[in-house]
């Protein structure tokens, strides 16, 4: 747990923070791959997972993927949600004692963060979502575990690399700046 | 402390932890019960600190060391919790989405009782009553995003008057609204005090807004300190608004110009009640009548001869476009022009859709200044967005430069028209100054050198050049502004729209920001802004639309407009204390009166800016204070 | 960019006077039956149920088509990739094999596969009208209460609510932020390489989550003051007491669920073998 963050303030951003992954996950980027695009929310859900600590990113992730799948398809798969949810969970601990409301995040936070995510995707993606599907909906595992792998791999990509921009940037926008001098 | 004190602080001081000096000095204040108390002060003064003390966010949200002492209701905010405090103290926030918590009004107004395990049988009552004071009883069923600011602003206040507090605290209630429902919200929150006894305190810097309706005392704030605290009259009469950075009522600038400026026992917080003396109402003919200020200004392009052809043009049925143009010729090509363009919104094969602009025709000519005016909701955002092609027109043509762009994508209209957004903070995505203007540039494919050219040529217009090895999070927020501006200029596009460009700014900033994009204008870029002020529009324009109901009534001079009673009335536009003035002066032109105050007033602001740019070459820029910490 | 597609429909029928409570438990007990269960005609009947009750609550196809032919397509795409992965699932389950179509390699098409992907596919059409129902006829503002009366604790509950309040607000942003974007030549639109779509995506997303953030950090405040999160215990305004339909909707759920695990009981596992 994040100690600093108020429960009231994690409330917040888990209201918050699954909004996004909603209206993150309805925007479709599409890729060369036909039928597929990229799914950005995973590194929303990375990015808050990191700032807000691992219930904040188990519950958005919980709570994000199954409007977003109520939403738009009128129904829930549950394996998958409960998969975004592991994946924000995972993170959040593998990146506890972070600093980087403090403006640190730089090469060994990093390279943390960005271990952090493939992890956390394998675990989410290519254990929990397959595993789900074949116990809760029997599908053959041949065909679930190659769709978590292509999932995992896609997510691991985007979240690594959108997130490691974000947080760089936001974690600049924390320094302080009393050494500023104006130039000419 | 007697019952009726509800708030005190005495000798009160406050530094924020990550702060390095102290943002409030030696404060004493007393806030007795049925009063109703204006806090004003430039940006930086403090006045939204001492708001935060006053609800207990300071120290339970800020952190920091607090000297001297505060109570509120009691007791020390700082020693009980925070909703302790809340039972007195009710606040509204500035932010008033941020505030609408819920997703309906009816169970926003409800949050607290909520909170409290009020049993669901007891609260409709409550909510009832609550909303049938701030009269928003019918929308009771409504989510927020079906409501406009004022209301979302009433749901606000009634949900904190559900708890029959003591005090209402208004954080900058009209920073979020336009003047004509911020009128409205000024009237209810009198009505409130006057007719139910709720004492209010209001942190404002629209001081002439505020005074639409009277306020028992104005405390004035500069550097942390309370530097007047006495009832309006007084403060007003004596001349420390304009020091402390605060804009004195139009009426009161007027009769200062005039040469018979008023004194504290003629009330002259409004130009409705203030007893003018017969020197005054000499003076101000005099004054106004003094030269031709309708010739004179006729000699800039655009302005003025609107009033010589009988007054502006106020037309229900939207005209063709070719028509003769009612504003003069204005030297330079046509840069833009509107063909009856007409826009619905949300059409599908279930639903028709809502039709937002009809009929729209209209010429802007290179090197214009044009004020899209009209209250929230009257179309004139969407006017802009759909000239930048975010929202498709359904009728008429776009010609941008002569050449058809009605199916243009929005890149390439953007290489013509740059559009820069309200809220900084939605455009810019880099670290650093330098690099966030460039990526536009790279997005066009422009070679390095040129791109190196470009970004020189914008930092040196735009002011920003001492700061271009800075972070963009060290800016303060009117130069993030202008970095919005400068990304979006280097991209070379003939026509710049701006949306609200100095909504939330204070005085100063306001000026400095206005007459910046005044020398842009003067640079040869066109420039539209979309505003609801029309004293921003009188000062910086030449030339305004007034959209009302998705059509363009009126295209005429800024100071046409301003003083014609039927077209403010249809736009629901809000005349300041200028047109007031001059009726109760018996000045048979107001038009006049405007015309002659803003000339004067242009001269007085190119001084002041004058001497304002002396003292910026020689301080160090304050950016830095936005950068961490608390609230400014 | 695309909107949500499905939300409430304000259309009184007879679903809408049962309590946000009563019907999340119904949707609750439908979707576990249904997880339970691969009973084809016990699915069947599931699904036939759902589409009374729709007939019920005069929510009109029309209402729905988008997301009809949506789930369509995937049920589709779904059908033929566990073909392709796993054309001999079925014969495994069900331990016989009757070939309809001689494929291509161990792309035989059988009778047992046949009936065990038209079983998956009608597991997902029987959970698939009760939420549609569930969505179209509850007021957003009941089902955050609805979640804290089945046990939900309220912060998670207020949480969900928090999001649904938030989601339009947050797209209005991602668009104005987007096209401003856009009219800087930063496109993410498929004229653009993968690469540049993403650098502009940035372009996009950065601002929406520094504004998100600033935004959680006033709405928390505002929240703060008006005394969310000080007691153990909170109330809902649209909390409505139980009446007899509530209570028998919930019986309903609660049968649903005990019939799906008899069921697996006497058909000795989760399939019902009709080959045997």
């Amino acid at each position: 747990m994040t100690p600093r963050i108020s429960p009231v303030t994690q409330v917040v951003a888990i209201g918050i923070g699954a909004a996004l992954f909603v209206v993150l996950g309805l925007v479709r980027i599409p890729t060369p791959i036909p039928n597929t695009s990229i799914n950005i929310q995973y590194a929303l859900l990375a990015v808050f997972a990191v700032l807000y600590g691992p219930i904040a990113g188990a519950l958005i992730g919980l709570i994000g993927h199954i409007i977003l799948d109520a939403v738009s398809f009128g129904s829930i798969w549950l394996s998958w949600e409960i998969a975004s949810g592991v994946f924000g969970l995972l993170l959040g601990f593998l990146m506890l004692r972070n600093r980087v409301m403090e403006g640190e995040f730089a090469g060994k936070d990093i390279v943390r963060f960005v271990v952090g995510v493939v992890i956390a995707q394998v675990v989410a993606f290519l254990v929990v979502a397959p595993l789900g599907d074949i116990l809760i909906y029997s599908e053959p595992a041949g065909k679930v575990f190659a769709q978590g792998a292509v999932a995992a791999l896609a997510n691991s990509i985007t979240a690594s690399v959108l997130g490691v921009i974000i947080l760089s940037v936001y974690a600049r926008t924390r320094t302080r700046t009393g050494s500023l001098t104006v130039g000419s | 402390m007697t019952d009726d004190v509800l708030i005190e602080l005495a000798g009160y001081g406050f530094q924020y932890r990550a702060q390095s000096a102290p943002t409030l000095h030696d404060i004493d204040l007393t806030v007795r019960r049925g009063e109703k108390i204006v806090i004003v002060g430039a940006s930086g003064s403090g006045k939204s600190t001492l708001l935060s003390v006053m609800n207990g966010m300071v120290p339970h949200r800020y952190p920091g060391t607090a000297t001297g002492s505060v109570r509120v209701g009691g007791s020390d905010p700082a020693q009980v919790p925070l909703v302790e405090t809340s039972r007195h103290v009710g606040t509204v926030l500035q932010d008033i989405s941020g505030q609408f918590v819920a997703l309906t009004a009816r169970e926003d107004i409800a949050f607290s009782l909520e909170n409290q395990q009020v049993p669901a049988a007891d609260m409709p009552a409550r909510v009832q009553r609550a909303a049938a004071l701030v009269d928003i009883e019918d929308h009771l069923d409504a989510a927020p995003h079906a409501l406009s600011g004022g209301q979302k602003q009433r749901v606000a206040i009634a949900g904190v008057l559900v708890d029959d507090v003591d005090v209402l605290l208004f954080d900058e209630p009209l920073a979020m609204l336009d003047p004509a429902s911020g009128r409205t919200a000024i009237e209810l929150i009198d009505t409130l005090n006057r007719e139910h006894g709720t004492t209010i305190v209001m942190v404002e810097h629209r001081l002439e807004d505020v005074l639409h309706r009277d306020v028992d005392r104005i405390v004035l704030m500069e550097g942390g300190r309370i530097i007047a605290d006495a009832p309006p009259g007084e403060v007003i009469a004596s001349g420390l608004l304009e020091a402390a950075g605060i804009r004195p009522p139009l009426h009161v600038a007027a009769l200062a110009y005039a040469g018979a400026p008023v004194a504290a026992y003629q009330r002259p917080g409004s130009a409705e009640t203030i007893a003018l003396t017969d020197a005054q109402i000499a003076a101000v003919r005099n004054w106004a009548g003094g030269r031709d200020a309708a010739e004179r200004s006729s000699e800039q392009p655009g302005a003025g001869a609107g009033s010589a052809a009988g007054g502006p043009r106020a037309s229900a049925v939207p005209a063709p476009a070719p028509e003769a143009p009612v504003v003069p010729e204005v030297d330079g090509p046509t840069v833009l022009a509107l063909e009856d363009v007409g826009v619905v919104l949300g059409a599908s094969r279930t639903s028709p859709g809502e039709r937002v602009l009809h009929g729209v025709s209209t010429r802007v000519r290179r090197g214009e200044m044009i004020g899209i005016l009209g209250s929230n909701g009257a179309g004139k955002s969407t006017l802009a967005r759909t000239v930048c092609g975010f929202v498709p027109h359904s009728t008429g043509r776009i010609l941008l430069d002569g050449a058809d762009a009605s199916a243009w994508p929005i890149a390439q209209r953007g290489e013509r028209v740059g559009f820069v957004l309200q809220e900084p903070g939605q455009m810019i995505s880099k670290p650093l100054i330098a690099e966030e203007i460039a990526l536009g540039l790279e997005a066009r494919g422009l070679s390095e050198a040129e791109i190196a050219e470009r970004t020189e040529r914008v930092l040196e217009v735009c002011g920003l050049a001492p700061f271009r090895t800075w972070p963009v999070s060290a800016l303060s927020h009117g130069q993030k502004k202008r970095l919005t501006i400068a990304s979006v200029l280097a991209l070379e596009p003939e026509v710049l729209i701006l949306d609200e460009p100095t909504a939330g700014q204070d005085f100063a900033h306001y000026t400095e920001f206005m007459d910046f994009l005044a020398s842009v204008n003067a640079g040869g870029t066109t420039v539209l802004l979309i505003t609801h002020d029309m004293h921003l529009a009188l000062e910086y324009t030449d030339r305004v639309l007034v959209v009302s109901g998705g059509q363009i009534i009126a295209d005429a001079s800024p100071a046409d407009v301003l003083t014609d009673r039927e077209i403010t009335r249809r736009a629901d536009l809000v005349t300041t204390g200028l047109h007031t003035l001059a009726e109760r002066c018996g000045l048979p032109e107001p038009a006049r009166l405007v015309r002659r105050f803003v000339e004067v007033d242009r001269q007085v602001r190119a001084e002041r800016s004058a001497s304002a740019q002396q003292r910026d070459g020689a301080q160090r820029a304050d950016g830095a204070d936005g950068a961490n910490g608390g609230p400014a | 960019m695309s909107t949500p597609l499905l939300g409430y429909v304000d259309r009184p029928g007879p679903l809408h006077t049962l309590t946000g409570t009563a019907k999340l438990v119904l949707v609750i007990g439908i979707v576990g039956a249904a997880m339970i269960s691969f009973d084809a005609r016990f699915l069947a009947a599931l699904a036939v149920a759902s589409i009374v009750l729709w007939a019920a609550s005069r929510i009109r196809p029309g209402d729905l088509a988008v997301v009809l032919w949506i789930v369509g397509t995937f049920m589709v795409l779904n059908n033929l990739l566990i073909f392709a992965f796993a054309p001999g699932y079925g014969t495994d389950l069900f331990g016989t094999r009757h070939v309809l179509i001689d494929g291509p390699g161990r792309w035989d098409l059988t009778s047992e596969q046949l009936f065990y992907q038209a079983v998956v596919t009608l597991k997902y059409f029987a959970v698939m009208p009760a939420m549609l129902l569930f969505i179209t006829t509850t007021r957003p503002p009941e089902f955050a209460s609805s979640l804290s009366r089945i046990g939900v604790p309220y912060r998670v509950s207020y949480s969900v609510s928090l999001a649904l309040r938030y989601i339009p607000d947050v797209q209005r942003d991602f668009r104005t932020i987007s096209q401003a974007q856009q009219a800087r030549g930063l496109d993410t639109s498929k004229r653009q390489r993968l690469g540049v779509r993403i650098r502009n995506l940035v372009s996009v997303l950065l601002p929406l989550l520094l504004g998100a953030l600033e935004r959680i950090e006033t709405v928390s405040s505002a929240m703060e003051l008006r005394g969310f999160g000080r007691e153990k215990r909170r109330t809902w305004f649209d909390e409505r007491p139980f009446r007899a339909r509530d209570l028998v909707v919930i019986a309903v759920a609660a049968l649903l669920v005990a019939g799906a695990i008899a069921l697996v009981v006497l058909n000795g596992g989760r399939y019902w073998n009709p080959f045997a």
